[in-house]
């Protein structure tokens, strides 16, 4: 479990992170969602130890992370692929951080199993692809066995079939009970792994909610017809009091509504469909929307260390509550 | 692409009241147990991590074996000279060990080198949070550097000084025979101080952050002050030139063959003295700064 209370890093003037409080559980897959440097790095950075927050505070199982006598037996971190020296091969990458912690030698060749580079394990690390170093990068963190993982942006670079490699290792991890905390800045890759969602937008907390909660709050569902018969469909739909709005190609759409109830109706007077189709509202939009709303809001603002005017908090409240 | 997880199948934990922990204010023991047992780190951990990584990096044996040749090779070349062109007169009451001087003072550049890249180079390639992310006591991993660094340099000098000093003796068969004290000088004297000198690289390499701006300085402190001294002509500034010429590193380094360049300043051990004053008190500034300064 990782617990944020009030963590703020200021970079002199410029506020990179900005007041967070929230807390990653055990259990499920928490994604870490924001676009690009809306701070989720840093935010990670403050909770390895690595940057020193600027106020508040960041706690690993209830401890500061720089009393954790052997941190990578809790908390295992893919911070940057190239986070290795390039003229050092596989194994002894791994065999250095195995050493410094105590973990047995025997670790480093399963760990090196794990994740498929067995074969390359004697290989420096520079010729490997940026695929591979995410690979060693995560056998790093897998390396102490921790009970929380932290994986900044892990698909980035990756191939369809490394993606849903990790997809499936995050899951399996977080099955066993662990703590599986993942960055990135796609929502859809998010919709497919992650439990909970907390989304940050220039270094404020916008949401931090169940991904189901997220879901049902953003997803607009409809269902859009296409019919050449548009008036009397339309007539008939008003009769049944079903609200439709027209979207610009000439189809219907009908908000809420049931795709059985609409075809019923149609056949019932005889009215000929070209489309009956369920339709989703994309998550990304609804991302994008959500933190777009933080940077159009920055873009107007000249200082930003002052007070949190009312209305962002209004954002952030509005989604803690959800 | 093997089994997902790395340990053997595992009674999984069911998924917890995650909603329970978080308004709790007590951590319950939910999640995950790894079979690994716990250990309680100390700064052995760091050293035989340091050892791994100094060993596993190729430029660690390009700095090291170019030192190697630099300080064999010159030393051994210049006593073949001395002694093929010496006359009979010529070597009486000289210290055959001091022929050693020349190869060492070049071949220094490459234990600066080697110093500034135990520290500097993690910056550099990012390893640096990696290492950090694994022991957060920051202190511990630049003493477990430091002292496997420190170990690795002067074993390898005091191996390659002690060589040439013997083949100097044998060679110069006109010169005196060195007394214990200059033995001791000339041996081990001096490669604690060419190790001194690396580890006050490296932890210039650890606040500068930068293995070329490092290395620069480190040569900049080792030549500057012969340099400047070389062209400050007015009579004003005698004593500052002076004191220039006397406390350079190569004018120490000769002190540890007892001919000194000049005949104040420095004498006897005291090199190591200065040089072990300097590098604790960079050791204080360099822990400092780096428990303070963000990774």
């Amino acid at each position: 479990m990782i617990q944020l209370e009030g963590l703020t890093k200021r970079y002199g003037e410029k506020v990179a992170v900005n007041n967070l409080t929230f807390t990653v559980r055990p259990g499920i897959v928490t994604g870490f969602l924001g676009p690009n440097g809306a701070g989720k790095s840093t935010t990670m950075r403050m909770m390895l130890g690595l940057d020193r927050p600027t106020a508040g505070d960041v706690r690993i199982d209830g401890q500061h992370y720089d009393h954790l006598k052997d941190p990578l037996k809790y908390i295992g971190a893919l911070l940057d692929a190239k986070a290795m020296h390039g003229g050092r091969s596989a194994y002894n990458h791994l065999l250095c951080l195995a050493q410094s912690n105590g973990i047995p030698k025997s670790r480093v060749a399963e760990v090196l199993d794990t994740v498929g580079l067995t074969a390359v394990a004697k290989k420096k690390a520079k010729g490997f692809s940026l695929g591979m170093g995410q690979r060693l990068g995560i056998a790093g963190a897998l390396l102490g066995d921790p009970r929380i993982l932290m994986f900044d942006e892990p698909v980035n670079g990756l191939d369809p079939e490394g993606i849903h490699w990790i997809r499936n290792l995050m899951k399996s991890l977080a099955a066993q009970g662990r703590t599986v905390f993942v960055s990135s800045h796609l929502m859809s890759e998010m919709a497919l792994t992650a439990d909970h969602l907390v989304v940050i937008g220039q270094g404020r907390l916008l949401a931090d909610t169940s991904m189901a909660d997220f879901i049902e709050q953003n997803s607009r569902s409809y269902v859009r017809v296409r019919t050449p018969q548009r008036e009397r469909l339309l007539d008939i739909l008003h009769e049944a009091g079903v609200t439709v709005v027209e979207s610009g190609s000439g189809a219907l759409e009908v908000d809420g509504g049931k795709a059985e109830q609409i075809g019923e109706l149609a056949a019932q007077h005889q009215i000929v469909l070209h489309e009956l189709s369920p339709q989703q509202a994309s998550l990304e939009e609804a991302f994008m929307q959500l933190t777009a709303e933080s940077i159009e809001y920055h873009a107007h603002t000249d200082t930003p260390q002052d007070a949190p005017p009312a209305r962002q908090q209004a954002w952030g409240d509005g989604w803690n509550r959800s | 692409m093997s089994a997902p997880t790395p340990q053997p199948p595992m009674p999984q934990a069911a998924v917890p009241d995650w909603q329970a922990v978080a308004h709790g204010s007590s951590y319950p023991g939910v999640g995950y147990t790894s079979p690994i047992p716990v250990v309680r780190t100390h700064l052995g951990h760091a050293i035989s991590s340091e050892w791994t990584k100094i060993r596993s990096v190729r430029s660690t044996m390009w700095t090291l074996g170019v030192f190697v040749a630099l300080v064999v090779g010159i030393g051994l070349l210049v006593a073949a000279l001395v002694a093929a062109n010496a006359g009979d007169e010529s070597l009486q009451g000289e210290n055959p060990l001091s022929f050693g001087v020349f190869g060492l003072l070049l071949g220094s550049i490459c234990i600066i080198t080697l110093g500034v890249l135990t520290t500097a180079s993690e910056y550099g390639t990012g390893m640096i949070r990696t290492t950090m992310t694994a022991c957060p006591t920051r202190g511990r991993v630049l003493a477990a550097k430091a002292i496997v660094f420190f170990a690795v340099a002067f074993t390898v000098t005091f191996a390659s000084v002690l060589l040439v000093a013997l083949a100097d003796v044998s060679m110069l068969t006109d010169a005196r025979e060195p007394s214990t004290a200059e033995w001791l000088k000339g041996t081990l004297g001096v490669s604690f101080y060419i190790a001194l000198l690396g580890l006050l690289s490296l932890l210039i390499g650890s606040v500068i952050r930068h293995s070329a701006g490092a290395i620069t300085i480190m040569i900049g402190v080792v030549l500057a002050p012969l340099v400047i001294a070389l062209f400050m002509f007015s009579e004003a500034l005698d004593g500052v030139r002076q004191a220039l010429f006397e406390y350079s590193i190569p004018n120490q380094l000769s002190v540890f063959y007892s001919n000194s360049l000049s005949e104040s300043g420095p004498s006897g051990w005291d090199p190591l003295w200065i040089a072990l004053g300097v590098t604790a008190a960079a050791f204080a500034g360099a822990v400092a700064l780096l428990d303070r300064r963000d990774v």
